[in-house]
C-alpha cells in the first residue's frame, strides 16, 4: 500500500541492489532515520523467496508488526510488518516491509519460505492482528482464543487503564495515594464485543487447539489403525521449566503431533515498554529472561545507543564491563542449564545443586556491584550504571582464573561420558543445519547442529571483535550435543573473560551526565546481541518523543521453540521432555 | 569400560561427600553460626557444603543492594530533623512502576513552592526494587534500604509506606551505606567550598587583581 507520501524515495537516490532486481515491485523506505525497503502486499512472496535463493538472506531473524496510528482526524493511520533478516554465513542485516491499512490487515504469510516465521506470524496476529493468509494454524498464541481485540493497538486499552504514557500526571505535585483497583473497580471498564452474551460463553482455545492437533497428525501414516490420544503435558511440570503446556497426540508411546501452548505468563511486556519512558524499560528488560538480566540490559542499551548515535557511545572501561557481565551471565546461565537438563535426563537434583554453588558465586559478584542478584538492572544508555565497588574486580579474577575452569572441568568428568546420559541423548531430538536455520533457532540450539554462527563473530558488537575466542560448534544436533556445546561455550566465555579481567583499563563508566530523560532521535533500530540462550534482538522505533513508539524483543526461548514439534514427532513422548530442556527456555522470555 | 563413566561421576560426588566432613572438623565447629565460616562459605576456596542456614545465619549484605527506597532527614544542631526531599518529582517521574506520590505545597503568602514535601508516598508493593530513585535523585534525599524482611499480614493498607514510615535519620543511612555517603559528602564539601569562595570573591568586588 502506497497512502504514506514520505515513503516517496528521494529523487537523488541511486536505485539499490534490490529495486533493480524488482523494478515497481519495492522501493526504499526514506522516512527520516529509516531503513531497508517497503515492498507492495501483492509481490512480497516473490521478492522474499528470491532474497533467500538468490541473496543468501536466509536466517529470518524477526517479523513484527508496527501500528503507525494517530487519532487526529484523516490520519495517515496503516500498520506496517518489518522484516529482519540476515545471512547465516554472517554480516549486517537486510530490512523490508510492507504497509497496509489497519481494517484489512492482511499479508500472505512467508511460514513456507521461512518456517522459523510460524510463531512470530501468529504472535503478530494475536496482538496486531495481522491476517497473515496461507498460515496453516494462525491461532492466538499468548492471548487466549476469543479475547476481544488486539491489545498491541495503539488505540487498545487495558483493564486499569491510566494514561496513554508514563510518567502519569497524577503523580506529581499533587499525588493522592490510590489503588488503581480501588479507582477503577472490576466491572466498570469492562466492555463485552458486540454480541457477546457471557452467560452462554463456550471456551474455544482447546478446541481449536485439539482441531490443530488434529489436522497436524494427519500427515503420519501407520500400516495398523489404532487409536490416538490427546495428552496435555502441562500446564507446568514438563521438568517444571515453568507455567507452559506442551498437547501431544500419542500412537502408543509415539508423538504424532505436538503444539506448544504458552502466554500464561504473559504479561504484554511490548505495550508496558510503549507507555514507559526510554530508561524506565531497563529495568523491564530484566525481567524478560530472569536468568541472564544482564545480557537483556546490553541488548535493550544497544537498541537505542544506535539510535542517539555518538553521543551515546560508552566508555572504554564500560565496555570491558559490560563484556564481563554479560560472559558471567551466560556462564550462569549455561550453568543453570545444564542442571536442569540434566535433571530431565534423570540425574536429579545434585549436578543441578553443584552447578548453581557455582551460580551463586557469580550472583554474589552482580549483587555487590549492582545491587541486586538477579534484576542487575545496570546498563545505561551510554554506559553502565556504576562501577566495580573496591575489590569486586579481584574476586572476579579469582572465579575466573581460578574456581571457575576448575568446576566446569569437575562438572564435565561428572556426567558427560556417563553411559546413561549418553544413551538417553546421543541421537535424540536431533535438528539438522538446514532445519536449524530455516527454523529461525539460535544460539546453543543453532551452534549443535553445525551451524557456526554467533553473533558476537559473525555481526559483532560491542568490543567483541577485540577477544580471541572459538565459536562453539558441534554438529551431531541432538540433545547430547546440546549439553555439550553449553560445556564448549562456558570454557570460551572463560577465555574471553580471561582477556577481558586483564585488559580492562581505568576510567569512566558513563558518556555523560546519566540523564533522567533522554532524548532519542526519530528513526528505528534493530539491537542484537548473543545472549545465553540465542539471540536477543529489540525491534524500537523513536518518534523523537520522551517514550518509545514501538518496543519489540525478539525472544530467543519464543522463537526456538518453533523447532521443538519438528524435534519431538516421531520420537517417544518421554524425549519430549529432555528436548525441552535442551532448548532452555525462560517462560518470563517466552510469554513476555 | 561400559560403566566407567558411572563409575567416575560417582567418585566425584563421593569426592564432594568426602569433603564436607573434612571442611567441618578442619574448622572445628567454627564453620556455622561465624562471620568467619559464612565468608568462609562464599568464597571461592568453599568446599563441602554451600548453604546458608537462613535465618539463623544470614549473608551479609553488600553495600550497593537495593530493597524499598526511603528518605533521608538530616539533622540540624537542635536536633531536628529536616527532610532533605525539596519535591522536585523527579523520583515520581522516573519511576518505571509509578509507584512514587507526592504532594508538594506552597506558601500561601509567596506562591513559591515549599522545598518539603507535604506527603510522599511509596505502594512497596508496586515497587519494582530498581533503585532510580535513588540514582537520579539531585539531592541525594531518597536511597534504596537494606532492611528485606517486609512480610505483613496485611496487604491494603500496611504496604503503602507515608512520609512517616519512609523518614529515615542521615545516620542510618551512613550506617548501610558508608563507601557512598562519604564520596557524596566529600562532593558535596567541594561544592560548599566553591560556593563560599564564589560568595568571597563577590563580597569583595573591588580588590585589586593580582
Amino acid at each position: 500500500m502506497t497512502e504514506q507520501t514520505a515513503t516517496a524515495p528521494a529523487p537523488t537516490a541511486e536505485p539499490t541492489e534490490l529495486e533493480k532486481r524488482f523494478p515497481g515491485a519495492l522501493k526504499r523506505d526514506a522516512r527520516p532515520g529509516y531503513e531497508g525497503h517497503i515492498v507492495e502486499v501483492s509481490k512480497l512472496r516473490e521478492v522474499a523467496t528470491a532474497i533467500r535463493d538468490e541473496m543468501g538472506y536466509d536466517y529470518l531473524s524477526s517479523v513484527t508488526a508496527v501500528d503507525y496510528f494517530s487519532d487526529v482526524p484523516n490520519a495517515n493511520n496503516f500498520i506496517e510488518v518489518v522484516y529482519h533478516l540476515f545471512k547465516s554465513t554472517g554480516g549486517g542485516s537486510l530490512v523490508y516491509k510492507v504497509q497496509m491499512p489497519r481494517d484489512k490487515a492482511v499479508v500472505p504469510s512467508l511460514i513456507d519460505i521461512y518456517p522459523g516465521a510460524d510463531f512470530q506470524e501468529r504472535e503478530a496476529w494475536d496482538l496486531y492482528g495481522v491476517k497473515f493468509e496461507g498460515h496453516p494454524d494462525l491461532r492466538r498464541i499468548l492471548m487466549w482464543e476469543g479475547f476481544d481485540g488486539h491489545p498491541m493497538r495503539k488505540d487498545w486499552k487495558e483493564p486499569y487503564y491510566e494514561e496513554d504514557l508514563k510518567p502519569f500526571k497524577n503523580r506529581w505535585p499533587e499525588g493522592q495515594v490510590y489503588r488503581i483497583e480501588d479507582h477503577n473497580p472490576f466491572g466498570k471498564n469492562v466492555k463485552y464485543p458486540v454480541g457477546f452474551d457471557p452467560e452462554g460463553f463456550k471456551e474455544s482455545a482447546d478446541p481449536a487447539l485439539y482441531d490443530s492437533l488434529e489436522r497436524a497428525a494427519r500427515a503420519y501414516t501407520e500400516d495398523i489403525d489404532t487409536e490416538q490420544v490427546v495428552v496435555n503435558l502441562g500446564p507446568q511440570h514438563p521438568s517444571t521449566h515453568g507455567v507452559f503446556r506442551m498437547a501431544v497426540r500419542l500412537d502408543g508411546e509415539t508423538i504424532v503431533a505436538l503444539k506448544p501452548v504458552m502466554g500464561y505468563l504473559h504479561r504484554n511486556h511490548e505495550q508496558i515498554g510503549e507507555r514507559n519512558t526510554w530508561i524506565m524499560n531497563m529495568p523491564f528488560t530484566d525481567r524478560l529472561d530472569y536468568l541472564s538480566s544482564m545480557s537483556n540490559n546490553f541488548g535493550y542499551a544497544l537498541a537505542v545507543e544506535k539510535l542517539m548515535g555518538e553521543k551515546a557511545a560508552p566508555p572504554e572501561r564500560a565496555q570491558y564491563i559490560r563484556v564481563i557481565m554479560a560472559e558471567l551471565t551466560r556462564i550462569s546461565n549455561h550453568l543453570w542449564a545444564i542442571g536442569f537438563l540434566l535433571n530431565d535426563l534423570g540425574a536429579f537434583f545434585t549436578p543441578a545443586l553443584y552447578a548453581i554453588t557455582e551460580r551463586e558465586l557469580i550472583l554474589d559478584i552482580f549483587e555487590a556491584t549492582t545491587g541486586s542478584r538477579m534484576m542487575c538492572n545496570y546498563f545505561r544508555f551510554g554506559g553502565v550504571a556504576r562501577d566495580f565497588p573496591a575489590g569486586q574486580l579481584d574476586k572476579i579474577k579469582d572465579l575466573v582464573l581460578e574456581r571457575l575452569p576448575r568446576k566446569i572441568d569437575e562438572l564435565d568428568l561428572y556426567l558427560t561420558q556417563n553411559e546413561l546420559v549418553r544413551s538417553r541423548g546421543e541421537g535424540v531430538g536431533v535438528v539438522t543445519p538446514e532445519e536449524a536455520i530455516a527454523y529461525s533457532t539460535a544460539g546453543p540450539v543453532l551452534r549443535a547442529s553445525g551451524v557456526p554462527y554467533d553473533i558476537r563473530r559473525a555481526d559483532p558488537y560491542g568490543i567483541y571483535d577485540r577477544f580471541d575466542f572459538d565459536v562453539a560448534v558441534r554438529y551431531h544436533g541432538d540433545v547430547y550435543d546440546r549439553y555439550m556445546i553449553r560445556l564448549d561455550e562456558m570454557r570460551q566465555s572463560l577465555r574471553i573473560l580471561e582477556q577481558a579481567v586483564k585488559q580492562i583499563p581505568e576510567g569512566e563508566v558513563m558518556t555523560g551526565k546519566n540523564p533522567y530523560q533522554v532524548r532519542v532521535p526519530t528513526g528505528e533500530a534493530y539491537g542484537r546481541v548473543e545472549g545465553p540462550k540465542g539471540e536477543l534482538g529489540f525491534y524500537i522505533v523513536s518518534n523523537g518523543k520522551a517514550n518509545p513508539y514501538r518496543y519489540h524483543v525478539r525472544a530467543p526461548s519464543f522463537i526456538n521453540l518453533t523447532i521443538l514439534e519438528k524435534m519431538c514427532v516421531g520420537s517417544k513422548v518421554a524425549d519430549a521432555v529432555v528436548n525441552l530442556g535442551s532448548i532452555d527456555i525462560v517462560l518470563g522470555e517466552v510469554d513476555r | 569400560m561400559y560403566g566407567l563413566g558411572v563409575l567416575k561421576g560417582m567418585w566425584v560426588t563421593l569426592v564432594h561427600f568426602v569433603q564436607t566432613f573434612v571442611d567441618d572438623i578442619q574448622w572445628a565447629g567454627k564453620r556455622y553460626y561465624t562471620p568467619e565460616g559464612i565468608a568462609h562459605r562464599s568464597s571461592k576456596d568453599t568446599k563441602g557444603i554451600f548453604t546458608v542456614q537462613y535465618p539463623e545465619e544470614k549473608l551479609p549484605m553488600p553495600e550497593e543492594f537495593r530493597f524499598i527506597p526511603f528518605l533521608v532527614q538530616d539533622e540540624d544542631e537542635h536536633g531536628k530533623l529536616h527532610d532533605r526531599c525539596t519535591s522536585c518529582g523527579i523520583c515520581a517521574k522516573v519511576c518505571p512502576p509509578q509507584c512514587i506520590w507526592i504532594v508538594r505545597t506552597e506558601d500561601p503568602v509567596t506562591k513559591r513552592p515549599v522545598p518539603e514535601p507535604v506527603e510522599f508516598f511509596i505502594d512497596v508493593d508496586i515497587c519494582m526494587n530498581c533503585g532510580y530513585c535513588a540514582e537520579y535523585c539531585p539531592f541525594d534525599a531518597i536511597k534504596m534500604d537494606h532492611d528485606y524482611e517486609l512480610a505483613t499480614f496485611d496487604r491494603h493498607v500496611q504496604n503503602i509506606y507515608n512520609k512517616e514510615k519512609l523518614s529515615k535519620p542521615v545516620s542510618y543511612y551512613s550506617s548501610i551505606r558508608p563507601a557512598n555517603y562519604a564520596r557524596e559528602e566529600a562532593v558535596r564539601a567541594a561544592e560548599a567550598a566553591k560556593k563560599a569562595e564564589a560568595a568571597a570573591a563577590k563580597a569583595a568586588p573591588a580588590a585589586p587583581a593580582q
